[in-house]
């Protein structure tokens, strides 16, 4: 079966919803996880240590965040891998472009492969400044989100980085939602207005619920 | 009505091609779209000139021989075939630009024909069913619910013209096979094979070199017998289910 998919383009399109999927369930809970925030350095600070501790006394401390951070390596790496693979095929499929110029599809399906590209840049930058600390700017403290989070978004880069990055993600689950559920045979007639609005609710109210902390340190709430 | 036509013009597979202007002139918005080519034709033998290749057969919209991208647009702007499109889509004075499907898999023979037998490939890796041929059996005989039958015929109603691939970004074959898998998949004579088709005939648009689904719902938009997009959606379905119950065996 993993030789049927992995060597169809139908297949290789299921492994980039499937994954998609995941990365998808996962930011919806990061983004509820960091508008505690706004609840002050306290909750938020035994937020991140709860989120090391979660499953004792059957896991060990932080056995649980390293198997999510496990699975989600595995599901950037196989979206990503096959985002390359796909569309390598698809330029090759089309190599002579039109005289006559006709206005294309929308912004968002326009834009998956460079929207794809950002997001994949923003996650690296994301995990050496916030979970490492390789890039963060002024010294970066073990436990202390809060501050941490308070350095990045002091910087005027660290804010722009921030915030293109989460509408690239608006706009890329914008077409993403709708597709993976094209792609898993989910979609229908019927049932084409309603994934549509799904998909456009969850990319509103990632985007928004990701860019209202670096809005609420700019604005002074957050401090 | 006068009107300046951009032609693509190649003199063979291997020729590089580029674009050609010609003017025509007494043209009726009552004549087809390949009737204006064919009075285009009329005056370049007149002169002694090569006339423009394309392909055509029934001129009645049924067979897929024609094809064309115009203005940008496979079969042109209306939703119909280039031989049921009709010259008073356009205005006297007009510019038009006339393309060859665009795609890896559909190599330019000649100008404005391009080799579209990768189609028939796909057709033969399962595009068909193996129940015993002969005289044609009582209808009656295999029952076919109402909505399963307007699903096929739906489906059936592919021409094979192939302006799905030449809409698409991605060149992509997606939205033919989805009409012949959906069509015969859908039915009780076409369920012995139901699985290896959907594999099979994939299978065969991957190694035929057409691009993969993007979404971006440009075939849809051409095709000229309205398959519409969530066509795709249903074969992703079956494909899915083959792919599931060939790993159990
Ligand atoms: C590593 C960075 C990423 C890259 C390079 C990337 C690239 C792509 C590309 C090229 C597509 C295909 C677009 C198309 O078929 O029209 C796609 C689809 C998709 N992406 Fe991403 N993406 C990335 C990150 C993400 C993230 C963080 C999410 C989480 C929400 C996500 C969710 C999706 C979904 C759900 C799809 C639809 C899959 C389908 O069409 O069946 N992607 N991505
Ligand atoms: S799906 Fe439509 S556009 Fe594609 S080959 Fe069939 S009739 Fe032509
Ligand atoms: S010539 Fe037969 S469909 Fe146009």
């Amino acid at each position: 079966m993993a030789r049927t998919v992995w060597d169809s383009s139908v297949g290789k399109k299921t492994v980039m919803a499937v994954s998609g999927l995941i990365m998808l369930l996962y930011l919806v809970a990061h983004m509820i996880g960091n508008l505690k925030i706004y609840f002050g350095a306290e909750e938020f600070n035994r937020y991140a240590h709860w989120l090391r501790t979660v499953g004792e006394p059957f896991m060990h401390y932080e056995w649980t965040l390293w198997l999510i951070r496990v699975v989600l390596v595995v599901a950037v790496v196989a979206h990503a891998v096959s985002a390359y693979q796909l569309s390598r095929r698809d330029i090759k499929a089309r190599p002579d472009k039109y005289v006559h110029k006709k206005p294309r599809a929308s912004y968002a399906t326009r834009t998956m492969r460079w929207g794809g590209v950002i997001l994949g840049l923003f996650i690296v930058w994301h995990i050496l400044d916030l979970t490492t600390g390789t890039v963060h700017p002024g010294g970066f403290q073990e436990g202390r989100p809060y501050q941490n989070v308070l350095d990045t978004f002091s910087t005027w880069y660290g804010n722009v980085i921030y915030i293109v990055a989460m509408l690239a993600l608006g706009l890329h689950i914008r077409h993403g939602f709708w597709s993976a559920a094209q792609t898993l045979g989910a979609g229908s007639r019927t049932r084409d207005r309603a994934l549509k609005t799904v998909a456009n609710i969850l990319a509103l109210l990632l985007t928004a619920g990701f860019i209202a902390v670096p809005v609420g340190v700019m604005t002074g709430v957050v401090s | 009505m006068k009107l300046t036509l951009r032609v693509w013009r190649q003199k063979n597979a291997d020729a590089d091609g580029a674009m050609s202007t010609y003017e025509v002139d007494g043209i009726s918005s009552d004549m087809s779209f390949l009737e204006m080519l064919d009075t285009l034709n009329e005056e370049l033998i007149l002169k002694g000139e090569d006339p423009v290749a394309f392909d055509h057969d029934c001129r009645e919209g049924i067979c897929g021989a024609c094809s064309l991208v115009i203005n940008g647009e496979a079969h042109g702007p209306e939703r119909t075939t280039t031989c049921q499109l009709h010259m008073r889509s356009f205005k006297d004075g007009d510019t038009i630009d006339i393309e060859p499907w665009r795609a890896s898999a559909f190599p330019v023979i000649k100008d404005l024909v391009v080799d579209r037998s990768a189609l028939d490939r796909i057709i033969q890796a399962g595009g068909y069913i193996t129940a015993p041929t002969g005289a044609a059996p009582e209808a009656h005989a295999t029952p076919v619910p109402k909505p399963d039958a307007d699903f096929a015929f739906e489906h059936a109603e592919c021409i094979g013209c192939g302006a799905c691939v030449a809409a698409c970004p991605n060149g992509a074959a997606m939205l033919f096979t989805s009409a012949k898998v959906n069509h015969l998949n859908v039915l009780p004579q076409g369920a012995p094979e139901r699985e290896t088709r959907v594999l099979d005939m994939v299978a065969q648009m991957d190694d035929e070199g057409f691009g993969g689904c993007t979404l971006t719902g440009e075939c849809a938009t051409a095709c000229p017998k309205g398959i519409p997009l969530v066509s795709i959606t249903s074969m992703n379905k079956e494909w899915l289910r083959a792919a599931r119950k060939a790993a159990k065996r």
